[in-house]
């Protein structure tokens, strides 16, 4: 258990739907949800999710921490915004979702391995380091993020495609190394610390 | 209809359905001179097309009844059908109202004998019946029309029709060359009771409305439970008139919803409630109706109406709002969505569901006068004038989604209130 997962059990004891409210982006709104299940109803991944986001709802009320921050079901959003055009009290439920899945992966709770989460993370470390994507080394990160082998596999299976890209200049073989930058990447990585700082201190991780 | 008698000591009385009927007779009934304005052709406006009513499932005949044998024994009230209120000036005790009055083409020797509509080939869709059935183009809107006199639509005058109406007419009682009218009257109160429409179903995109012909809405299953409705009284589907014997009832339809209507229209529930009765009565055990809810929301005593039904083996409940409905080859309908009691998954066929749909102002979309105050749905909540200084109040379902009983209670505490500014005018004009 992660040093701030840990404080966030000994601030909030058993009041997870209290800790939802002050820590989760637009955490606030998960009390108006009157559980009548049209987001469930609605959501085209509806079928393969665990937890339904009426049930997540209902699960924060109920104060179940653990199975919710573990839960794989909030990584499953793919943002159609079926459920927030239908809620019948506005309820902002994708925000909500990623809001959930932000503050597990901030705790270091969220399942491991979980494909949306290591796509994220990828492309998040790719993106900071310069301040542009990297496509080239970004597909050869999540290419391989399963092992060498696994690595070989997909690189084979897309190689027509990598070859057509360059073909028509869309992908360029020589980002292997370096590759381009933004004109200050020192300025921009300065940024978004500042940003992450005001962040935990809004969201109450520092004083 | 040219002549007025109104004076200041007149309460003026918008809209003829139960409300303003009750607030009409209060007020006359106290010796006041009253004038009921109704814009449709006949007295009794939605409640006279209820099949029946809750708790009791009497028939509307009975109240209404009553009600139009007190009207027709009291000189006070005067009636105007096909009147439609353009404008109101003034202040309490003083209000000038322009009143449009259409013609009915129909004068008073009408004796609803009939003939003329047996004459006339054009149909029209019936408003009466929710447009599920044609009526001929000369009508009696229904069995308890008040006055008792046929209506021609204006869409026939000037054709051929028109004429086979007057030849038929044994009494004189067609007048072709009727026109619009425009007068104007004076009234010392007003009481504002132009009610409510069913929500517009349609709007509620994932069930299929406007798509699917066996999805109707609350008002028309009354209207195919009635004895005068389209089907004689049969539960009968729209698309190929089969009994309709597995019906799902979806509540909230419109109501309580952000993109709809915002307001809980409290009659819903009750009214599905007692919907039930109607397949029971009509099937016997072989009966299913579904109620499918948020919560059911039946106030104080009609408690017991609930948990009555909740006894019933043909009714079941499950507690999901219906997410969407798909129609199947044979016309019938599948219900998706998930159940709130346990996260169950269900996709479930009906013959035939009915959207209890939710209860929307009337003010919406009519010009009000400036001082009338409404709330975030459009139901009128009061004045904006000081207190004390208004003198137009709301009644009835215009001023919040209520029941039968309820407009009634509505409608009697508005009379009082009328009573009370012209009372107060004819005081001080009797000491002047």
């Amino acid at each position: 258990m992660s040093e701030l997962n840990q404080k966030a059990v000994a601030k909030y004891q058993n009041n997870f739907l209290k800790e939802v409210e002050e820590r989760v982006e637009d955490g606030e709104w998960v009390s108006m949800c009157m559980q009548c299940g049209v987001c469930a109803g609605s959501c085209p991944l509806g079928p393969h999710w665990e937890h339904s986001p009426q049930k997540i709802f209902r699960m924060i009320m109920a104060g179940k921490r653990d199975e919710v921050l573990t839960s794989d079901s909030v990584w499953m959003c793919t943002s159609c915004y079926s459920c927030i055009v239908r809620c019948p009290r506005k309820l902002p439920i994708t925000h909500i979702m990623h809001g959930i899945a932000h503050y597990a992966h901030r705790l270091g709770v969220a399942p491991k391995g979980q494909p949306t989460r290591e796509l994220a993370s990828v492309f998040w470390k790719n993106l900071v380091k310069t301040g542009r994507v990297n496509e080239l080394k970004f597909s050869l990160a999540v290419y391989f993020k399963d092992g060498f082998s696994q690595g070989i596999k997909n690189l084979l299976g897309m190689q027509g495609i990598a070859l057509g890209l360059v073909k028509a200049k869309r992908l360029n073989p020589m980002e292997i190394i370096g590759g381009h930058k933004c004109k200050d990447v020192g300025g921009i990585q300065k940024m978004l610390a500042k940003a992450k700082e005001i962040e935990d201190r809004r969201q109450g991780y520092t004083s | 209809m040219t002549a007025s008698i109104a004076t200041s000591q007149t309460i003026l009385v918008v809209g003829g359905g139960i409300s303003g009927m009750t607030a009409a007779l209060e007020a006359a009934e106290c010796g006041k001179q009253v004038i009921l304005v109704e814009r449709n052709a006949t007295l009794g406006g939605r409640t006279a097309l209820l099949y029946r009513y809750f708790p009791k499932m009497c028939h509307p005949t009975c109240g209404m009844e009553i009600n139009l044998r007190r009207i027709k024994a009291n000189r006070n009230v005067r009636v105007m059908t096909m009147t439609e209120v353009l404008d109101v000036k003034g202040l309490r005790g003083d209000y000038t109202v322009k009143l449009r009055l259409s013609p009915r083409y129909v004068n008073s020797n009408c004796t609803a004998c009939g003939e003329c509509a047996k004459a006339v080939d054009a149909e029209i869709d019936n408003p009466y019946e929710y447009n599920l059935a044609k009526t001929r183009a000369a009508y009696l809107p229904h069995n308890m029309a008040y006055p008792m006199h046929y209506v021609l639509d204006p869409s026939i005058i000037g054709t051929p029709d028109a004429d086979k109406a007057k030849a038929a007419c044994k009494y004189d009682a067609i007048e072709l060359d009727m026109q619009e009218e425009i007068v104007e009257i004076k009234a010392g109160a007003i009481v504002w009771a132009t009610g409510w429409k069913p929500y517009d179903a349609a709007r509620i995109q994932p069930y299929g409305y406007d798509r699917f012909a066996n999805v109707i809405t609350s008002v028309e299953f009354e209207r195919l439970a009635s004895p005068h409705g389209p089907t004689g009284g049969k539960l009968l589907r729209p698309s190929d008139g089969k009994e309709a014997k597995n019906i799902a009832f979806i509540q909230c339809a419109g109501s309580r919803d952000e993109n709809h209507l915002r307001h809980c229209s409290r009659i819903c529930c009750m009214a599905s409630l007692k919907q039930t009765h109607y397949v029971r009565e009509a099937y016997g055990d072989s009966a299913k109706s579904t109620i499918y809810y948020i919560d059911i929301r039946v106030i104080d005593r009609l408690e017991d109406f609930y948990l009555q039904v909740q006894q019933d083996p043909t009714v079941g409940f499950i507690k999901s709002k219906v997410a969407k409905i798909v129609e199947d080859k044979e016309s019938n309908l599948v219900l998706h969505g998930v159940d709130t009691e346990g996260y169950h998954r269900y996709a479930t066929t009906h013959d035939l569901v009915v959207l209890a749909v939710g209860m929307e102002p009337e003010t919406n979309g009519i010009k009000l006068p400036d001082d009338i105050l409404l709330d975030s749905s459009g139901f009128i909540e009061g004045s904006n004038l000081p207190a004390g200084t208004e003198g137009i109040y709301g009644a009835g379902a215009s001023s919040s989604p209520l029941d039968v009983n309820r407009s009634v209670q509505s409608a009697t505490a508005a009379a009082l209130r009328a009573i009370q500014v012209v009372h107060k005018t004819s005081t001080v004009e009797g000491v002047r």
